[in-house]
């Protein structure tokens, strides 16, 4: 088991994250018009219906919600040393013209997001893509940044950022970890 | 996670904890032939070919788009009856699919056992399409998809399977199937083309149809084939529909709402009415589209990667 | 050239005895079994803690010569059988041509006496071409050199013409061999019906296939006074039939195989073709009852049913495979671990089976170690054992379905006439 080394976020700091993060997405849009949020399964699912709580809190309107399964777009299937499940793909709404922000909880090599951005444009054509993510941690393999952050943080490839959310978890927090080897 | 088996010749030898995966796989696969555009990336640069030794446009599809909505290569090798009947060993065709690089072999034969040999000589991993009398596993997976989704379980469920017990492979599959996953299995047709040893299946061999469909949640009626007739298991079709058809009378006898299901392809009018065919409680146009989603779901399993996966070759 | 085998335990199954002696071989013949018979020169084979037993017989071989060369010749099968530890066996005649005249049992003698090294006893055909239409000239057959009659795997379905059959070789003073099975109710089928078969998907063939025949075959034999051999008896019901024939007086006889007591349908599971054999393998009741029909007297010989196919023509889809299994080379140490260690034969009825009761059924002289018989001997080490490895068979078949499998109690010895032609596994050239 890889050893804890530093928390980054507590349950106040992922709130506060997901909060300003909340305003920099209706800011940056003007609001909430054709507005969708799109969590990246698994973490990213949670992180999607906060922020969209958080978006009706300030708003007074919901914006839709959905939930990207990527495992099938995925390019590391064949080094992984056991082969992920497949779960649904949960978009209950038309993407066609939508302002659509992904929504995960690390961003690393960012194949992940080009994976979930070939899931997302077989689903249909959105005006434009955004990205938010709670933790930023660098090394990135592909032309691929966001637009939302809720903090950066330097890491070393050796390291694991573990983001622990109550839906899934049961506790909240994001702690950096070591990994053994 | 993943399937313990190379190949998938049987529900024999598969687990209810195996089924339970292939069936939760299955689930969002029929989420992505309903969208508009079918396809995923993942079995890109992979080839399933479909082995045919007997006619089976429905199966045979169902297998290709199943690889192509995943974007595998598919192909199919003809390999008419008459080739089999030349004396051609199954171990010919096998050389030429290792030769093509094949990753999933999907093979229909007329002769029990074929898909055992076929997967014992072959590197690929071999899919049962139907094997004689032996087993159709896809088929039954198929069936059982189309019960968890209409009925949200399988678990207890009443299950009546109706008609030539002893030459259905389908038969076979789908009591391993439902047995497996919990359900209580009845059967019911001419006593000349009921198998010896059911009983050992822990199913239930009824002496009338009356007492299989009675407060059946499902009907899984079987083609009877008129050869069968010929060779003097049974005296006549209208004596067999007669004693065994489903019609809307008989529907009456199985609970409220109980499904009927049928392989395909039908004798409207003799073992089922087209009544019932094409009546509200038939399911089975829905299960030619849970085919191709269980047909996903196995092939993402068997070749969608994980080292583990490929570590049991 | 003078033989003398040394201290083993010599077991003649004529006189019931088992003791510690020396048998002394001279001109081919057994000239004297004694205690301490001095050596004089002779070559001296050492049986200490072996058994010596009249040479086995194993009445139910398929040679394949003439026409199937490719599976077995007179040449490998007479080799098979000496690794195996017989001295003779009866082929069956299903060749092509068929055994089913006088100049094909010659031929079948002839190339025996040139190339075999057991000796051989053809059995004629029933009927011609065993096509079961017409009866084959049984009378030149025997004059020729045949032993017994049978159309082994194409049964004679009329009952009118296996009755005349009966008729007929009993005035000849023949026994009528026969693969009791009705092909109406076997017919298409591969293995046993049951519920492996039905697992498998395989038609099957139920035991009243087998049944219905041996007692169709006992009531003939008891009409007509011909002495019935029921070949490779399978089921528990047939084991019936035949005990209670022999209580009232019906002159028959039986025999069952290494497989038919060893092994069950299960076996089948998997789609070894090796497990296809005609009867098949049957139910765990039907294997504890051919044991006990053997271990009664119900059941006379053990016999192989020796069955030889090519690699190619048994590396199909079972139900394509042809039926038959080799047995030559395995059926004394099955017999030994099967049934000799697990007590339900003891070495001397064991051994009775497989030399003076298939001797007697065929009416050959063979089968004793009488002074001035033929010195046909085979030597097993009861404790010798080793794993079947189909490769090192001196038979050109290697459908065994017994591969890997660990057997106590081989043979080491083969004599015939005199003239060793195995030692410690190894046939001579």
């Amino acid at each position: 088991m890889a050893k804890e080394k530093a928390q980054i976020l507590d349950q106040d700091g992922i709130r506060r994250s997901l909060t300003r993060i909340a305003h920099e997405i209706i800011e940056r849009n003007k609001g909430i018009d054709k507005l969708a949020l799109i969590g990246i399964r698994r973490r990213g699912a949670p992180l999607a219906e906060r922020l969209a709580v958080r978006i009706k809190e300030i708003e007074g309107r919901a914006a839709p919600v959905g939930i990207l399964d990527i495992t099938l777009y995925r390019d590391d299937l064949m080094t992984l040393e056991r082969q992920p499940l497949v779960r649904s793909t949960e978009v209950p709404f038309p993407v066609l013209g939508k302002t659509v922000v992904l929504v995960d909880d690390v961003i690393y090599t960012g194949r992940t997001i080009r994976a979930a951005l070939d899931a997302l444009l077989d689903l249909g054509r959105p005006r434009v893509i955004q990205l938010a993510v709670l933790v930023d941690r660098g090394h990135r393999e592909l032309p691929i940044r966001a637009d939302y952050v809720g903090k950066n943080v330097p890491t070393s490839k050796k390291e694991v950022v573990s983001v622990r959310l109550k839906e899934i978890d049961g506790e909240e927090r994001v702690v950096i970890l070591e990994s053994p080897d | 996670m993943g399937l313990s088996g190379k190949d998938l010749t049987g529900l024999r030898n598969v687990s209810p904890g195996e089924i339970q995966l292939i069936l939760d796989t299955a689930a969002p696969m029929k989420e992505i032939i309903k969208r508009q555009i079918k396809k995923v990336p993942i079995l890109r640069g992979r080839t399933v070919v479909t082995v045919f030794y007997e006619t089976s446009t429905r199966t045979r599809t169902s297998f290709e788009l199943a690889a192509k909505y995943l974007s595998a290569d598919a192909v199919n090798i003809a390999a008419a009856t008459s080739s089999v009947k030349k004396g051609e060993s199954l171990k010919d065709t096998a050389r030429t699919i290792e030769a093509m690089g094949a990753d999933v072999v999907a093979l229909r034969h007329p002769m029990a056992g074929a898909a055992e040999l076929l997967g014992g000589c072959l590197g690929a991993r071999v899919i049962n399409a139907g094997d004689g009398a032996h087993e159709h596993p896809t088929q039954a997976l198929l069936d059982l998809f189309t019960v968890r989704e209409k009925k949200g379980r399988i678990e207890g469920l009443k299950v009546a399977i109706i008609g030539d017990i002893l030459y259905s492979r389908v038969a076979r599959s789908d009591i391993w199937g439902y047995t497996k996953m919990g359900a209580e299995v009845r059967l019911a047709g001419p006593a000349t083309l009921m198998p010896p040893g059911m009983e050992k299946f822990g199913v239930k061999v009824c002496s009338c149809l009356e007492e299989a469909l009675d407060g059946a949640d499902v009907i899984n009626v079987l083609r009877i084939q008129l050869e069968r007739q010929q060779h003097g298991l049974f005296p006549n079709l209208q004596e067999y529909s007669r004693l065994f058809g489903i019609d809307r009378e008989r529907l009456r006898l199985a609970a409220p709402g109980a499904l009927v299901m049928h392989p395909g392809p039908m004798n409207r009018g003799v073992e089922i009415s087209a009544e019932v065919a094409d009546g509200l409680q038939s399911v089975i146009n829905e299960q030619v589209t849970n085919g191709v989603a269980v047909r996903m779901a196995l092939l993402y399993l068997l070749i969608g990667g994980g080292a583990q996966n490929e570590a049991n070759y | 050239m003078k033989l003398i085998i040394r201290g083993g335990m010599v077991i003649d199954p004529v006189t019931g005895s088992m003791s510690e002696k020396d048998i002394l071989v001279s001109k081919g013949r057994i000239a004297g079994i004694d205690a301490g018979i001095g050596s004089n020169g002779a070559t001296v084979i050492d049986a200490r803690g072996k058994l010596v037993a009249p040479g086995l017989i194993d009445m139910h071989v398929h040679l394949r010569e003439p026409g199937y060369e490719p599976k077995e010749t007179i040449y490998t099968g007479t080799r098979a059988a000496a690794r195996g530890g017989f001295t003779s066996v009866a082929c069956m005649p299903n060749t092509n041509p068929v055994a089913d005249n006088a100049a094909v049992v010659s031929f079948i003698k002839d190339k025996a006496a040139a190339q075999g090294v057991v000796n051989v006893y053809p059995i004629g055909a029933i009927t011609r071409g065993s096509k079961g239409g017409e009866l084959a000239g049984l009378g030149d057959m025997r004059e020729a050199g045949a032993v017994a009659f049978s159309d082994d795997g194409s049964p004679v379905m009329n009952a009118g013409l296996m009755r005349r059959a009966m008729q007929y070789a009993r005035m000849l003073g023949m026994t009528i061999i026969s693969h009791c099975e009705d092909i109406n109710l076997s017919a298409g089928g591969s293995m046993h019906e049951g519920y492996i078969s039905t697992v498998l998907g395989l038609k099957g063939i139920p035991s009243s296939a087998e049944e219905v025949m041996v007692a169709r075959d006992i009531i003939l034999a008891g009409e007509t006074g011909c002495r019935l051999h029921i070949a490779h008896v399978s089921t528990a019901g047939s084991v019936r039939l035949v005990r209670e024939a022999k209580a009232r007086g019906v002159r028959v006889t039986a025999e069952a195989t290494p497989h038919h007591f060893t092994l069950t349908d299960e076996a089948v599971l998997g789609y070894d073709t090796t497990t296809k054999v005609n009867p098949p393998l049957r139910l765990v009741e039907d294997v504890a009852a051919v044991k006990e029909g053997l271990a009664d007297g119900t059941i006379d010989v053990i016999a192989t049913d020796h069955a030889p196919h090519t690699l190619e023509e048994k590396d199909v889809e079972y139900e394509r495979a042809p039926f038959g299994l080799v047995g030559l080379e395995t059926a004394v140490g099955l017999v030994w671990t099967e049934l000799v260690a697990t007590g339900f034969l003891t070495p001397l009825q064991a051994i009775t089976m497989m030399s003076q009761n298939p001797a007697r059924v065929l009416g050959i002289p063979r089968g004793t170690l009488e002074i001035g018989a033929d010195a046909d001997i085979t030597i097993i080490d009861p404790d010798f054992s080793g794993v079947v490895d189909p490769v090192q068979f001196a038979g050109k078949g290697r459908n065994t379905p017994f591969g890997g499998r660990l057997l106590k109690g081989l043979p080491r010895a083969t004599i015939v006439g005199g003239r060793v032609v195995m030692q410690g596994g190894y046939v001579n050239r």
